[in-house]
């Protein structure tokens, strides 16, 4: 049974277009990320899916269900939003039963249901609190909890970590993934951050532009990008691009070189001067000048002792090298 | 919350432009308390004087309480204004909440319509309004002035909401409609807390105006039971002759419901309730 379902899906506001011809089907319990850069649509096709926004035209299945013209609370969705958007005229316990009270279900039901949620994402001391009283972190974890209680057939976040600080995006990406575990329930992700969607997806949706540009698990999008765009978008530091002449390949191609894939040594085919250092501790990052004209960053596992001005050889493994055209399509 | 530095000079020169203001504001609010205090020989002898155990006269407040319904003019000031704001608020905000919230044909024009008002004023209209009035029987009621009122305070509010309306998380909104909220419980019970500030601004603005109008009172409501304060305080100036000691205490005492709202309503403006709804 499929969880969700897009239909060509199309999304115009005025003149302009902001998803073209959108197709997707997501299973059930798998968790899928719509990643992009900003203004690529993303979060508009979580309002859609969500109900907050018409599609302009195209099909929304929920559970093999159309769900057009059905309005956001009879969906069977769950949704946690960036800025938490908690209720602030209610304590946490009537945050997460508000949702219940308003379709009439029995008392002891919605008991259990706050019990449930409070237990999973360990609220039970805030429970008489108000969202004034809580930190950001507490905040984010009332909302979730708030999307568990309903027991939702579909689970949308959208960019549900950008409020928080490091540490806590950390721990926060932790405890989603364990949720998914746990209650095992179709989630669809929305973010910008290309580690949260690495770490956190079955299947990650790369747009740009309101278009899709590839759908697939992490590690088919990082080792077999269909376009420099893919390429680009995934992996830190980003992959580098250079004419492919520059490194002795086919003419008139781009070149795509991911960091970890250039090797330093005595012996190599390109020569290149270091031209910036940055000691990470675990890894160094080295940018070098090609002499040919190119910059690569090249990263480097463990310390490295290069320094500015250094003449290096640097080699690179003929199958790591990605092929792009004009167009930024891959060619094979 | 930054403290920013501030040289001793600039600090000074703030407080005394501040301070000279605020002189100037009280100055005859406080010239009409005094007064209102004193004889009427008093009053025209030494107009900026306290008054002393010789000039001091309780005779304008005994003569404001004997000739006509004071506490009746009163009322009838409380229950138009209070009345007025309500409207004003209820179906600004409202107003406001459609455009701000609603992508519809026309939103922008009828926002730009709905806010024409505050560039022609109602006073225009008298003659039609006062028709209007004689041919739905509404002459010489209350009614009649709240219903002029909350024409003439809707085009700033509604201008004045739209704008704050607009700045209101978007996320609180769509979660309350996950939640399963209906729209007049997510406009009422999240939306209308956190632009309090903006409503008791609007309300304060609107307040000061109709309590002290005179014009509509006089045209649409003078009958006795029905005088406004302002309308009311107007007995003791005659063409001739015109009672200093009266007028004064009457004012004096229509200041006081005044700054009573005003003191309720600017506590909304500084409580930040919605601290924590959205970060």
């Amino acid at each position: 049974m499929s969880s969700l379902r897009l239909i060509n899906i199309d999304k115009s506001f005025g003149k302009t277009a902001v998803l073209k011809n959108i197709n997707l089907e997501v299973e059930e319990g798998e968790f899928v990320v719509f990643v992009g850069p900003s203004g690529c649509g993303k979060s508009t096709m979580l309002r859609i899916i969500a109900g907050l926004e018409d599609a302009t035209s195209g099909t929304i299945e929920i559970a093999d269900q159309v769900v057009n013209d059905v309005p956001p609370a009879k969906r069977g969705i769950g949704m946690v939003f960036q800025s938490y958007a908690l209720f602030p005229h209610l304590n946490v316990r009537d945050n997460l039963a508000l949702g219940l009270k308003q379709s009439k279900e029995d008392k002891q039901l919605i008991d259990e249901r706050v019990k449930e949620s409070s237990r999973i994402l360990h609220l039970d001391p805030y429970l008489e609190r108000f969202p004034a009283q809580l930190s950001g972190g507490q905040r984010q974890r009332v909302a979730i909890g708030r999307a568990i209680a309903r027991h939702p057939k579909l689970f949308l976040f959208d960019e549900p970590l950008s409020n928080l600080d490091a540490a806590l995006r950390m721990s926060t990406r932790v405890e989603i993934a364990n949720l998914h575990r746990q209650i095992d329930t179709t989630m669809i992700y929305v973010t910008h951050d290309q580690i949260e969607a690495m770490t956190l997806a079955d299947r990650i949706v790369v747009l740009r532009d309101g278009v899709v540009e590839q759908v697939g698990t992490p590690m088919e999008l990082y080792n077999n990008p269909v376009n420099q765009f893919v390429a680009g978008f995934l992996g830190l530091p980003s992959m580098n691009f250079l004419p492919a002449e520059q490194i002795g390949s086919k003419q008139g191609a781009t070149a795509g070189i991911r960091p970890e894939h250039l090797v330093f040594g005595e012996s190599g085919p390109i020569d290149a001067t270091v031209v910036y250092v940055e000691q990470l501790g675990g890894d160094t990052n080295v940018i070098v000048k090609l002499a040919a004209g190119a910059e690569l960053t090249a990263r480097l596992f463990g310390q490295h002792k290069y320094s500015v001005g250094d003449k290096v050889k640097v080699a690179v493994d003929e199958d790591n090298i990605y092929l792009f055209d004009a167009d930024g399509k891959r060619i094979r | 919350m930054q403290k920013v530095r501030r040289s001793p000079f600039n600090l000074f020169a703030v407080h005394a432009i501040l301070i000279t203001y605020t002189a100037i504001a009280l100055f005859p609010v406080v010239v009409i308390l005094i007064n209102s205090f004193k004889s009427r020989k008093a009053i025209f002898r030494d107009p900026l004087g306290l008054p002393d155990a010789e000039s001091f006269s309780l005779v304008g407040y005994s003569t404001v309480f004997e000739q006509g319904d004071f506490f009746g003019y009163f009322q009838n000031s409380m229950i138009v204004t209070v009345g007025s704001l309500f409207f004003i608020l209820l179906f600004g905000a409202m107003a406001a909440f459609a455009l701000a919230e609603y992508r519809f044909r026309g939103n922008t024009l009828l926002g730009l319509y709905l806010a024409l008002g505050i560039m022609i004023p109602i006073r225009i209209g008298t003659v039609a309004i006062l028709e209007l009035m004689v041919a739905t029987g509404l002459v010489n009621t209350l009614t009649a002035l709240i219903l002029v009122y909350t024409a003439q305070g809707l085009p700033l509010a509604v201008f004045i909401l739209t704008e704050f309306m607009r700045q209101v998380s978007d996320d609180l909104k769509n979660a309350g409609r996950v939640e399963g909220l209906s729209e007049y419980v997510i406009f009422f019970r999240l939306v209308l807390p956190i632009v309090r500030p903006a409503l008791a601004t609007v309300a304060v603005f609107n307040m000061i105006t109709i309590w002290n109008d005179l014009w509509f009172p006089l045209i649409l409501s003078p009958s006795e039971e029905t005088k406004t304060l302002t309308l009311g305080s107007q007995v003791f100036i005659g063409q001739f002759v015109t009672d200093w000691n009266a007028v004064l205490s009457a004012l004096s005492m229509a200041i006081l419901p005044v700054l009573v709202l005003y003191v309720l309503f600017s506590r909304q403006l500084i409580r930040g309730i919605t601290a924590g709804a959205v970060k």
